[in-house]
């Protein structure tokens, strides 16, 4: 994994890979931090929230106001050289996930005492909650979004030049999936399993159910909040619409389609459906699986953004309907490959 | 004074329409535990069918009155729209019951049936909007200084029609009683010889049929059509479900006036971009005080 890593730094470095599949592989790791993260909440404690993409503008919002004012000449003179960006940079990411996950509170202390379908209207509610706020504060641009972050991009790039983004992106993603590693088998971890298993039977058990709540809400928004953060300086533009209820069921859907609170499963089924999202983006694949029907109708013209977003709902649906249970289950890689253990252990 | 009656007419109005799309939702929702996401887009569905079926009646093949075409299509769009339901159902939802499979997963089904609905209708008819024709003649009558026209009275009788209707199924007949022991304990109800099948399908026949009429009302009510009218009413409509307990008819049809009063009130004093931000406040916090709706019953659980 190191040396892939590497190796796709290196390419990226030397040209070897253009710009466009360095977008699409930060993609990639940016929805695996989202869904590790929700399947943190949604798979490991069992319960339905579908409002993570709030979050994600949380961390977002907070991280490129930061990186602005840091760095950039949008309110007023940098407060920092930018000479200093590599150090600060990693802390603006953090500073904006620790907000995120002080905003998860919104629905974690609600959760003591709701339980499932009620607690994902509460989410749903505060991720339509938060964008609404984003939206009437005008000081960051409101609902026509917020710009200027790539000053900070390219004063990275003054002082090393090379793909500093996909570093980050990598590095995160790494640092997500050992972080998520680590929790779930602790002993909070175990706990968190425990909740999702009997809440009642876990309280007799002398869990304290309402603190590991609180701890994995915060862990999981926090996630989602850097990964927000990640985004928002890739693109160089935000909007609170970007993370409207589409961005969260697609992470509810990478989670689902993984399989329930298998770590291993969401990193995977990430990286299937963002290929997926890119490969069915081709106009001329489209038109070519198409050309029986337009043949039939030939002022029909199909445009591959609308098709695309037909045809990954219809294979969800049916690989629902052949494997229920998402594509790992339970299990996570290792206990399917069983010699994948001498490399790492998992639980 | 005037000011005030008006706000409440439009609230009346705009909290039918979540009324309506939230009793279907609960009727499924109290059967099934299934939060059927593709509800919202059923909607779409109804008014669309319901623009083809005027325009073609109104067209010159046919040619009707604008009176007789709206007889004809409120019974045709609720036919046809209780098909997509109900197809919905057979192709995604029932096999994936058969296998066991876990609840969220169907769930997660809908949200998909959903969003091929959504773009299916927007690759195949294009992103132009659609004017919906005038079907009933516009009468207004000025009730001092408060306009009514008969639409919102037509609207606001619906969604109290269809609410006594949909109690009386439940409560009275003896499919409702089917569709209550369905959500009581649903392993023991094929030993007591009830066709468990025949019931959900009926369900969504119910929901499905009055969430066309909605959409129905709705195109008549604001006549543009686009693929994604449906998407947020649904998602409010939902929430207006839990908020008034779901799985109960009565809460869906008092959560969905409330909603309706919650954002007029506050479009009327604030400006109209803070109207998801207090009425979602206000239905967070309803929830935090009444963790099961407002008349949601407590589930008591065994360990």
């Amino acid at each position: 994994m190191v040396l892939f890593a590497v190796g796709l730094l290196v390419a990226a470095h030397y040209r070897f890979i253009d710009s466009y599949i360095q977008i699409v592989a930060m993609t990639i790791g940016i929805n695996i931090i989202m869904s590790t993260s929700l399947n943190l909440v949604n798979g490991n404690m069992g319960e339905f929230t579908c409002g993570h993409a709030g979050f994600m503008c949380v961390g977002a919002y907070i991280s490129s106001i930061l990186s602005v004012a840091c760095f950039g000449s949008k309110f007023g003179d940098p407060l920092l050289p930018a000479s200093s960006v590599l150090f600060v940079f990693p802390i603006i990411l953090l500073i904006g996930g620790a907000v995120a996950a002080v905003s998860s509170l919104l629905v974690s202390v609600p959760s003591f005492k709701t339980r499932d379908d009620y607690l994902a209207i509460i989410s749903i509610a505060v991720n339509y909650m938060i964008l609404s706020a984003l939206e009437n504060m005008d000081f960051i641009g409101g609902s026509r979004g917020f710009q200027g972050m790539k000053d900070t991009v390219w004063a990275m790039v003054d002082i090393f030049d090379g793909p500093w983004m996909l570093f980050w992106v990598i590095l995160f993603t790494a640092l997500t999936v050992w972080i998520i590693r680590r929790f779930i088998s602790s002993t909070y971890g175990k706990g968190v399993n425990a909740i999702c298993q009997d809440e009642v039977a876990a309280e007799i058990m002398s869990v304290n159910t309402n603190k590991i709540k609180i701890i994995n809400f915060m862990i999981a928004a926090g996630l989602a909040g850097c990964a927000g953060g990640l985004y928002a300086h890739i693109i160089g533009y935000v909007n609170p619409q970007s993370f409207n209820i589409l961005k969260s069921t697609e992470a509810l859907v990478m989670v689902y389609l993984g399989g329930m609170g298998s770590l291993s499963g969401a990193v995977i089924s990430a990286i299937i459906f963002t290929g997926l999202l890119e490969v069915l983006r081709s106009q001329a694949l489209i038109d070519g699986l198409l050309s029986p029907i337009t043949m039939m109708f030939p002022d029909w013209e199909p445009s591959a953004g609308v098709i695309k977003w037909v045809m990954i709902p219809l294979l969800l649906v049916i690989v629902m309907q052949f494997r229920p249970e998402g594509i790992m289950g339970n299990r996570e890689l290792s206990d399917v490959f069983p010699w994948l253990k001498k490399f790492y252990r998992f639980k | 004074m005037d000011f005030i009656f008006q706000n409440i007419l439009n609230a009346l109005q705009w909290g039918s329409f979540y009324a309506l799309i939230a009793l279907g939702y609960t009727l499924v929702y109290g059967v099934l535990r299934l939060i059927n996401f593709a509800h919202g887009d059923i909607f779409m569905v109804g008014a669309y069918i319901s623009f083809f079926l005027a325009s073609f009646l109104l067209g010159p093949l046919v040619g009707l009155s604008p009176a007789m075409v709206f007889l004809i299509t409120v019974p045709l769009t609720m036919l046809l729209t209780s098909c997509v339901g109900v197809t919905l159902e057979r192709i995604a939802y029932r096999p994936l019951r058969r296998k066991g499979a876990h609840r969220l997963y169907v769930v997660i089904t809908a949200l998909m049936c959903g969003l091929i609905l959504e773009y299916s209708n927007l690759a195949v008819l294009g992103a132009s909007r659609l004017k919906f024709p005038e079907l009933i003649e516009k009468q207004i009558w000025d009730v001092g200084g408060v306009s009514i026209t008969n639409l919102k009275v037509l609207v606001i009788a619906a969604a109290i029609v269809v609410f006594l209707f949909l109690q009386w199924v439940v409560t009275r007949t003896r499919v409702g009683m089917a569709m209550r022991a369905i959500s009581y304990d649903k392993f023991a109800i094929p030993l007591m010889g009830i066709p468990m099948d025949n019931i959900i399908v009926v369900t969504f026949v119910l929901g499905s049929g009055f969430a066309g009429l909605a959409g129905l009302l709705f195109a008549m009510s604001y006549p543009v059509l686009e693929p994604f009218m449906g998407m947020l009413i649904g998602w409010k409509a939902f929430i207006a479900a839990v908020v008034g307990g779901i799985g109960d008819i009565k809460g869906a049809f008092v959560g969905g006036f409330l909603l309706g009063f919650i954002e007029v009130g506050v479009v009327s004093v604030f400006p109209s971009s803070y109207r998801d931000l207090f009425a979602f406040t206000i239905l967070l916090l309803i929830l935090w005080m009444k963790p099961t709706g407002l008349f949601g019953m407590p589930q008591s659980t065994k360990i």
